[in-house]
């Protein structure tokens, strides 16, 4: 029993995807901070002996309520209202439902999940008591336990998912998802989930075309496709037929982002601080930008802490009104609401 | 030989604790669970300001899941609230994604609830409401397949066991305050080390590797902080108590109290030092008994041995010592809390 406990430790340091002391400072110089308050106490009305866990996904739909999907012991989905008060558990037990990543909601207010555990990406329709699709497919139970992978990525496949991690649409409803820890693509499916195309390969690559950890996906209202290039500190923008166009390295680590909606969209670019919190890192990482879409970067807001309103791990920022963003945090188990001040 | 033999006897008297003086005392089980509902192997016990106690206890059983990309562990412990009479409250733990396999809870001067847990490696800092305020550590993704034994994870070229200089811990076992609140975490039986945070949760230093040399420990295995600052290091393994400053710099060694495995140091005026000589949880044949202690080392009593009924101990893992005449002991191989009355 011990061993296997501590064992667990090495497994988890080793399994990790990332190592701690990969963080890299924002190059982006006289970048302003721009004014913005906490909304202390947003999320409420849990029920008691309720908890969240590592909030991997946050996202709102057109009315304003907000989907959180976490790591407790059991992956679960939240919804909260507008105001948000905590309304109900979506899919409880629910079989794509494993190890979470991310949570998006469509234009039509579809609500999207990205699990990385299950390998299985699934749209909701906008109550929540319907499932409009299946994407990827979940490793067979009878299999029995899956071996922690070793060696090369296996080769990629059309429909299958590699610990995929978010998920995107364009104007058009085509489905853009990167995939993922064990696979280094981006994949483009039709709005019917037929595959369409895909930009990269199984290996890790630093060059065009190349990814190592695909860790989010966004579309602008053009159809470009922006994708956080984790491990190489990078957010790629490609063409909505997945062609290179360009990247901003300039904004930090690149674990995730946010494009929000309304005729002038803006880019929020996530430089979480690492996992393990490494001495240092605080004052290297921790912000999230505001970008306009061609990379511009016009100011930064937030900083690591463990206490609110500091962060501790931003997974997933929601932004569809732009002055108001939602965060979600993996080591503080912890949402929070922020108003940015005199934006432009 | 009969010469040798003297000699031997002569040493092992200088080597063993000075015959401590028994101190009588009475046990009870005071707590009170729900029908059905049974501790599991108890790790921690505490009590806040108004005597309610907080038991943290392997529960039921940790599942590592089949069908996924890895397999996910969740599962295996809870924390339970118990009122100054020791009557159930509640209970929390099959919702806590950091509650795995528990290793200690402490209540802090404001009444906050904390807890160890060695599996997920996390400290969790709840407030009194038991609403979640702040966490250190993170719980590993998965488990590997097969198992890979592990040696306590330390950066390239430092010593074993010396940890990170960050909130990554591995096998922590149990934490503790200063009077300011900062934060000190044994971290513990995979380590060998103690962390220092501020109150604020900012990794200030840590310091240990594995090792029997002043500054090095065997297992950081329980952690108290006195009144001035003081930091003790239950250093199991190595027979002692190795007593810090507040910045880590070693001041003592304490080789009066056997084996550690618990130590808790009472508030007041005049504080002591209690330390459980554990007996290992498959021999009740040795062990067992607890000191109770000056700050200085200096043996007051001691009670109690290795056994499974009541008044006797098996495997202590925490002592409460809020009130010095009122300790609450938390067995990891008879899955029970006692309370304790001393003189």
């Amino acid at each position: 029993m011990k061993s296997y406990l501590a064992s667990a430790f090495a497994a988890a340091l080793l399994m990790g995807g990332i190592p701690a002391s990969a963080q890299v400072a924002a190059t982006a110089q006289n970048v302003p901070d721009l004014p913005y308050e906490a909304v202390p106490g947003f999320f409420h009305g849990i029920p008691a002996g309720d908890y969240l866990g590592e909030l991997q996904g946050v996202a709102t739909n057109s009315k304003g309520q907000i989907f959180a999907f976490f790591r407790g012991p059991n992956t679960r989905l939240w919804q909260f209202d507008q105001n948000g008060k905590f309304v109900r558990e979506i899919g409880k037990d629910f079989y794509g439902f494993l190890f979470a990543h991310s949570v998006r909601v469509d234009r039509h207010d579809n609500i999207w999940t990205v699990d990385e555990g299950s390998n299985v990406v699934t749209k909701f329709d906008p109550t929540g008591t319907k499932v409009l699709m299946v994407l990827g497919h979940r490793p067979d139970a009878a299999a029995g336990p899956i071996a922690s992978p070793k060696g090369p990525n296996a080769p990629l496949e059309k429909y299958t998912f590699c610990r995929p991690t978010d998920v995107a649409w364009d104007m058009q409803d085509n489905i853009f998802v990167s995939d993922g820890y064990c696979a280094n693509r981006v994949v483009k499916f039709d709005r019917n989930g037929r595959f369409l195309a895909q930009n990269g390969t199984e290996k890790v690559g630093k060059g065009e075309n190349e990814y190592n950890l695909p860790h989010g996906i966004q579309v602008d209202r053009q159809g470009n496709v922006y994708v956080a290039d984790r491990g190489n500190a990078r957010y790629v923008v490609l063409d909505n037929n997945l062609k290179w166009k360009t990247a901003y390295t300039n904004v930090g680590s690149a674990w995730s982002s946010c494009i929000s909606a309304g005729p002038h969209q803006y880019l929020f670019a996530n430089n979480a601080n690492p996992n393990g919190n490494p001495q240092g890192s605080w004052s290297r990482t921790g912000q999230i930008y505001k970008m306009e879409l061609d990379g511009t970067v016009l100011g930064k807001f937030g900083k690591a802490g463990k206490l609110a309103p500091g962060f501790q791990v931003v997974h997933m920022i929601d932004c569809r009104n732009s002055d108001q963003l939602i965060t979600g945090e993996i080591e503080s188990w912890r949402m929070q609401k922020f108003v940015l001040k005199g934006s432009k | 030989m009969k010469r040798i033999a003297t000699l031997l006897l002569a040493a092992a008297a200088l080597v063993l604790p000075a015959a401590a003086q028994e101190v009588s005392f009475t046990a009870s089980e005071p707590l009170q669970l729900p029908r059905d509902t049974f501790f599991g192997a108890v790790a921690g016990v505490a009590t806040n300001s108004k005597g309610q106690v907080f038991v943290y206890s392997r529960t039921g059983t940790p599942v590592s899941t089949l069908g996924g990309a890895r397999p996910f562990v969740r599962g295996g412990s809870s924390l339970y609230q118990f009122d100054q009479n020791g009557k159930f409250v509640r209970e929390v733990g099959k919702n806590i994604y950091g509650a795995l396999a528990a290793a200690a809870v402490r209540v802090d001067r404001d009444d906050n609830i904390w807890i160890v847990d060695t599996y997920s490696g996390m400290v969790i800092k709840f407030d009194p409401q038991l609403r979640i305020l702040m966490m250190l550590g993170r719980k590993p993704e998965a488990v590997e397949v097969p198992a890979n034994p592990n040696m306590g994870r330390a950066p390239a070229g430092a010593p074993a066991a010396s940890g990170m200089q960050a909130d990554l811990f591995e096998g922590p076992a149990d934490v503790a305050f200063d009077a300011d609140g900062n934060i000190f975490v044994a971290d513990g039986t995979a380590n060998a080390r103690v962390a220092k945070f501020t109150r604020d949760g900012v990794f200030v230093k840590s310091w240990g590797s594995r090792g029997s040399n002043n500054d090095q420990f065997s297992t950081a295995r329980s952690i108290a902080v006195d009144a001035s600052g003081n930091v003790y290091v239950a250093d199991r393994g190595n027979n002692r108590i190795q007593v810090f400053d507040n910045n880590g710099t070693f001041k003592s060694s304490i080789t009066t109290a056997g084996n550690p495995q618990a130590i808790c140091i009472s508030p007041g005026a005049h504080q002591y030092l209690y330390a459980s000589n554990s007996n290992p949880v498959n021999d009740i044949d040795k062990g067992g008994e607890i000191f109770k202690l000056e700050l200085s080392g200096t043996v007051v009593g001691k009670f109690g041995h290795a056994g499974r009924q009541m008044k006797e101990f098996n495997a202590v893992n925490a002592i409460d010592c809020r009130s010095a005449s009122q300790l609450f002991v938390a067995e990891m191989g008879n899955w029970r809390v006692q309370k304790i009355n001393l003189p």
